[in-house]
């Protein structure tokens, strides 16, 4: 059965804080130049490890070393996909440059890529300190110019992370999705423990699929209730605004939705709502077609009746 | 059983942002000092054990991979554990299990969350399509039990600022809490804007960098310590799906199911008669009278009068949080390990000013998740 399915994207701009060791790793690409860590060992990794595996002991030095490097092994990729250092075909190669005992993975510009080709740096036009100063890998050898001054390490790099999926629904929910469609809403009852769960699911506490479907009403009782007060990004009503678990008629655990058409502070548990739809031209398999909900003028439901759904 | 105990602890500075380390720089802040404190070398370490809230906190995939140099796991076993908020917690008690079932003489356990990098505020709260955009943060999720609460058990509404009153100026006492008020009062927190309401600015956790870690030792590397250990005399964990028709978010039954487990394991029948400290999970004020009757010191709906007595003070009947707990520094992976950690620094009795006199039995306790997870250990200045 092909249930429901749409694209997720999740997307944050991370940082991270560098210390003392890569904070002088990403100055150095700032300024074209590699920095390498030397361990107890006396061998020499690039890049720079901020604790000796050896000894466990930070890494205080730091040595540069060649912008210019050796390939020590190398795999093709036809087809690079968004966030990769380059957009046509190219080879991820393990470069150790000279001077260091670790090999670097990078991108190399090269159509005939091969095992012991001489690679140099590309360094990105625009340099922040961050690993992205280098741009890729292309063959050829640089020219190591004078050694600079000692340059403020960067104390924070920014790393946008996204990732994207294919978000599928389950059988479950597709049913539920479909029905709110036609602007119903529907519950399974767990053939174990005979709950109504809106939107059915796997039973959780049971860990069986629902069965029977259960019209439930499109009115019910809050539980209970947050007031927000906090402002925060991408919020689509000014706050105070109140989120309220409502517990619909024939079903047995809340939904979470928002309670409006009445203030805040007027909100009570217990409170009887119904669902406020929106313009029936605009249903579609999405529980936003319920807008919101309203007190409904009804008594409230006695303490006895949700004191299991809190 | 074979006997654990904790031989060293160590924390972190906790502060809103510590940009001038990385992450395993943080690690390492720890671990040096727990294992200066437990007077162990690197070479008598047999596995490190690693714990860390959700991935999606930092960014960072497996920070278990480009960590393990720096947390001393090369060459060694190295084991990530990961159960949300109570993770700090699971991964002591990981740590422990690896003692007792005889594997390992020392184990280094290590938690941290760099809270600066990321967003933890808005990670969990991803719009997957076909959801409600109705979100509210980790407040708006927990406010809702704490209303309960009040009305299952008429509790007063100054209860709240009431335990942040008390665990602030614990904080005060601790050099390494991130918020450490002297000064605050009752008033001060009421004055305080209403964020979730019922929950007040004043009685919510910061966002902390910080890690913690501890090293764990068999009876042997426990008894050839030159230092007070902290026996480790039981532990429990405890799980229930998220939600479930007919779950009790004011009393959640894996939390009760736990504390039995462990109340039983470690042999003590009167908790409140028999535990000289706790050290619980609060990170909105309102739970401590919540998890007092979850763990069963009090009955039901008796939890907000220990409170209002002021009986869960430094010097009350049962001291809750002398170190201020998560209400005075929240780096949400490490915040449970830091529980079992101030709990076991109390017993060895190097809790500094905020020492509960003569403590000779502590709980740590920690839960995650949608009060999902739950972690508990009994230690002891005895085994
Ligand atoms: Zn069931």
């Amino acid at each position: 059965m092909d249930t429901l399915a749409a694209p997720l994207t999740i997307a944050f701009d991370y940082t991270r804080s560098l210390g003392p060791v890569l904070g002088r790793f990403m100055a150095g690409l700032r300024e074209r130049r590699v920095l390498g860590a030397r361990t107890s060992d006396g061998r020499v990794h690039v890049p720079p490890l901020e604790y000796d595996p050896v000894t466990h002991e930070p890494v205080t030095d730091l040595v540069e070393v060649s912008p210019t490097g050796t390939v020590v092994s190398w795999t093709w990729n036809p087809r690079p996909v968004e966030g990769q250092p380059l957009d046509r075909p190219f080879g991820w190669a393990l470069i150790r440059l000279d001077g260091a005992d670790t090999p670097l993975l990078h991108a190399v510009d090269a159509e005939d890529l091969n095992t012991g080709m001489r690679v140099r740096i590309r360094w990105s036009a625009q340099r922040t300190g961050h690993i992205r100063d280098i741009a890729c890998f292309e063959p050829g050898e640089s020219d190591i110019s004078e050694i600079s001054e000692e340059f403020e390490p960067v104390e924070i790099m920014t790393t946008p992370i996204r990732l994207h999926y294919q978000h599928t629904t389950s059988a479950e929910e597709d049913r539920y999705l479909r029905a709110l469609e036609q602007g119903r809403i529907i519950g399974q009852r767990c053939p174990a423990c005979r709950k109504v769960y809106v939107p059915p699911r796997v039973c959780p506490a049971d860990g069986v699929a629902p069965d029977e479907v259960v019209e439930v009403a499109d009115r019910g009782m809050v539980t209970t209730f947050c007031v927000v007060n906090v402002p925060f990004a991408g919020q689509r009503l000014t706050p105070p605004y109140v989120v309220a678990q409502v517990l619909l008629d024939g079903a047995d655990i809340p939904i979470s939705h928002l309670i409006l058409g009445v203030e805040a502070a007027d909100v009570r548990m217990g409170m009887r709502v119904a669902a406020v739809w929106r313009d029936r031209s605009r249903w579609s398999t999405t529980p936003e077609n319920i807008d919101h909900f309203e007190p409904t003028g009804e008594p409230d439901a006695p303490y006895e009746s949700y004191g299991e759904h809190l | 059983m074979r006997r654990a105990a904790v031989l060293g602890t160590g924390q972190t500075e906790h502060r809103t942002r510590r940009t001038d380390v990385s992450m395993a720089g943080l690690c390492r802040e720890a671990i040096d000092r727990a294992l200066a404190d437990a007077g162990t070398g690197w070479d008598q370490i047999d596995a490190v054990v690693l714990g860390k809230a959700p991935d999606l906190f930092e960014g960072v995939m497996m920070p278990e991979l480009f960590l393990a140099d720096a947390i001393g796991a090369a060459g060694k076993p190295l084991l990530r554990v990961h159960t949300a908020g109570s993770v700090g917690g699971a991964t002591g008690i990981v740590a422990t299990s690896l003692i007792r079932a005889g594997v390992h003489r020392r184990v280094l356990a290590v938690a941290f969350e760099k809270q600066s990098e990321s967003n933890a505020m808005w990670a969990l709260s991803i719009q997957p399509p076909f959801s409600a955009p109705i979100t509210a943060g980790a407040g708006g999720y927990f406010a809702p039990h704490l209303r309960s609460y009040i009305r299952k058990y008429a509790a007063p509404d100054h209860i709240g600022a009431l335990v942040a009153v008390k665990d602030r100026r614990n904080g005060a006492l601790n050099p390494y809490a991130h918020l450490r008020q002297p000064d605050i009062t009752l008033e001060s927190v009421q004055r305080s804007p209403m964020l979730w309401d019922p929950i007040r600015y004043d009685e919510t956790c910061p966002s902390s960098d910080g890690a913690c870690a501890l090293v764990i030792g068999d009876q042997a590397a426990a008894e050839a310590s030159s230092r007070q250990v902290a026996w480790i005399r039981a532990t429990a964990m405890r799980t229930e799906p998220t939600f479930y028709a007919g779950k009790d978010h004011v009393n959640p039954r894996a939390g009760a199911l736990a504390a039995a487990a462990l109340w039983s394991a470690a042999g003590i029948k009167q908790p409140l008669d028999e535990i000289d400290v706790a050290e619980l999970y609060v990170p909105f004020s309102w739970f401590e009278p919540m998890w007092l009757e979850n763990v069963g010191f009090v009955g039901q709906g008796q939890g907000w009068k220990l409170v209002e007595s002021g009986e869960t003070r430094i010097g009350g009947a049962l001291p809750v949080n002398p170190s201020g707990g998560v209400l005075c520094s929240n780096p949400i992976g490490a915040s449970g390990l830091l529980r079992f950690a101030e709990a076991a620094m109390q017993v060895m009795g190097r809790a500094g000013e905020h020492q509960v006199p003569g403590a000779a039995t502590a709980l740590g306790h920690a839960y995650g998740g949608g009060s999902q997870f739950f972690s508990m250990w009994v230690v002891g200045r005895q085994p």
